[in-house]
């Protein structure tokens, strides 16, 4: 099935596949350079006659900069919590809504609803109307317990700010996995359950090495956006306190945008692109794969 | 049986825990939207009360609120349109006359989405700087236009593999040309495929931030920025903040349930069907 049309008239595709690559093809590379020339470069907005080249002191700045090891933790920190939360949560949700029980297509869809919310809109909803260490309904449930409300941002901001993101991609692992599970046989768990394997065995023997390669895809994705995750800082936290919950692309941020520094900036963006690159390099393969089957 | 049945009952109260775990911050907002300010902030929150829709006109008669409503919907369309015009004869064309590029190209395309963001915000910047096209929507909408692209072209490429190549066969015999063939068969056919791509870029655009945040001021800014602003002041306008994002958000939660399945073919390039 599906083969191309052999003999296509000698019809020449380029046309029609040449615009898209050749804008894709600027788009990526124009900043590309751009942003490896800066990092070479001395060069702040605010006082643009000290510009020129500095060979690599952007980068022994940033690298001998303590601010730029506790951005990187923090994104590891970030990333890895989120990871952990989405994955195993969304494996167990979608075992979970893969049976029917009553009324169980409504349940999986008001479940997958955090997906479509937009990161500012969740943010400030966390924020103020959950997470609130007076006003929240946090505080109003440790209150009633007999609890002393948390001040989430204050004393958890990097945990707290997990948690929002979580919330939000945890229905993204749901969807993906769900999708994944619906295209097991049943037959064959039917089977298993003949021989006698309990609903244990059957999720680790069957469920869960089908499920494997969804979980691979899911996880690069997810790397991929996390490491980028922006809006739900800027909107709680702002970086603080301190630096506590900055994370690499918040610091970058930081440097360009509120201190002009083009240069220091730049060379953030350079190491970000190769820590992106470097996951990229393993999720494009496992898609190339799959382009084949 | 009734062990079936308290299985069943066990299942159900199962999952719709999780489910109503998962949407309580959404019902809340909800809930809080047609609070009174007061309420809203209350200590002790009340699940009783009179509902309310004065912060729904309150939002609206903010004489802002429109303008940044409509720049949601000519950011998200408007690029949607663009990529859509750009994608869909670079999709027709891998389709239908694969040559020993079309992987490469394919893939090459997948790769430009994992350039982070950040990575090219000094550039972007600088270079919208010189051209003017700092908060202006024509400029939102050449980068998130440029943004999708790769999952654009991706998923129409996904969905132009599953025509049934007899049909464009038959074309073929009676004479249609290339152009003929993507008007009157592929077009129609392919209809369904084009539109849940386009669904999903709305989305994508539509909640996107680190560009809506970095690139727009005062004119440009879709409801992602306006909504950001409520966080600069410390007034507790928290049943307006509500009214405002369930604004916001309602119409693509729609659209996200309406396209749910094409959603994972799109978000994971075809990896997971």
């Amino acid at each position: 099935m599906n083969q191309p049309i052999k003999g296509g008239r000698g019809v020449n595709a380029l046309p029609f596949v040449a615009p898209s690559v050749v804008i894709l093809f600027v788009w990526m590379i124009v900043p590309l350079v751009m942003t490896l020339w800066f990092s070479f470069q001395r060069y702040n907005l605010l006082s643009p006659e000290l510009s020129g080249f500095v060979g690599l002191s952007n980068y022994s700045f940033l690298l001998t900069d303590p601010s730029l090891w506790i951005a990187m933790a923090n994104t590891l920190l970030l990333v890895g919590g989120v990871l952990a939360i989405t994955v195993v949560g969304g494996t167990l949700l979608a075992v979970l809504f893969d049976q029917d029980f009553f009324g169980s297509k409504v349940a999986r869809l008001l479940a997958i609803a955090p997906f479509f919310v937009m990161p500012t809109v969740s943010a400030l909803i966390w924020k103020n109307l959950l997470m609130h260490p007076v006003n929240g309904v946090s505080a109003a449930i440790a209150r009633a317990l007999g609890l002393q409300p948390v001040d989430w941002f204050g004393q958890w901001p990097l945990f707290s700010v997990t948690i929002i993101v979580a919330w939000q991609w945890l229905p993204f692992a749901l969807l993906i996995l769900l999708t994944a599970l619906q295209s097991l046989d049943h037959e064959q768990k039917e089977a298993a359950r003949m021989d006698g394997a309990g609903p244990l065995a059957i999720f680790w023997y069957i469920v869960l090495p089908h499920m494997g390669r969804a979980i691979k895809v899911v996880v690069m994705i997810e790397t991929i956006f996390f490491l980028s995750i922006f809006a739900e800082i800027y909107t709680t936290t702002g970086g603080g306190p301190g630096l506590a919950s900055t994370n690499l692309t918040y610091l970058i941020y930081l440097r360009a945008l509120l201190e002009f520094d083009v240069g220091t900036a730049s060379a953030g963006g350079v190491i970000a692109i190769v820590l992106a690159n470097i996951v990229a390099a393993f999720l494009v393969r496992s898609i190339a794969r799959n382009l084949d089957a | 049986m009734r062990l079936k049945l308290d299985r069943h009952a066990a299942l159900s109260v199962t999952g719709w825990l999780a489910a109503g775990l998962l949407f309580f911050p959404i019902a809340w907002m909800l809930l809080t939207s047609v609070k009174t300010e007061i309420e809203a902030v209350a200590t002790t929150p009340s699940l009783i009360f009179t509902p309310t829709l004065e912060n729904y006109v309150a939002v609206q008669e903010r004489a802002d609120y429109l303008k940044f409503a409509l720049n949601s919907v000519v950011v998200s369309f408007g690029s949607t349109l663009l990529a859509l015009a750009l994608a869909v004869p670079a999709a027709y064309g891998m389709a239908f006359f694969p040559t020993k590029r079309t992987r490469g190209t394919l893939l090459w395309m997948l790769s430009t989405k994992m350039m982070p963001p950040v990575g090219a915000l000094v550039p972007v910047t600088l270079v919208f700087r010189d051209l003017g096209l700092i908060d202006t929507l024509a400029g939102l909408v050449v980068v998130y236009a440029l943004i999708n692209l790769p999952i654009v072209v991706w998923m129409l490429y996904t969905f132009f593999r599953e025509i049934p190549r007899e049909i464009l066969e038959a074309g073929r015999m009676d004479g249609a040309t290339p152009l003929d063939e993507l008007r009157f068969l592929l077009l129609p056919l392919a209809l369904p495929g084009m539109a849940s791509t386009g669904l999903l870029a709305v989305i994508l655009t539509w909640n996107e931030a680190f560009w809506s945040l970095n690139l727009t001021a005062a004119h440009a800014g879709p409801l992602t920025a306006f909504i950001a602003s409520f966080s600069a002041p410390e007034g507790l306008f928290w049943a307006k903040l509500s009214a405002a994002s369930t604004m916001a958000v309602a119409p693509i939660l729609v659209f996200g349930w309406l396209s749910q399945r094409q959603l994972v073919r799109g978000l994971t390039f075809g990896a997971v069907k």
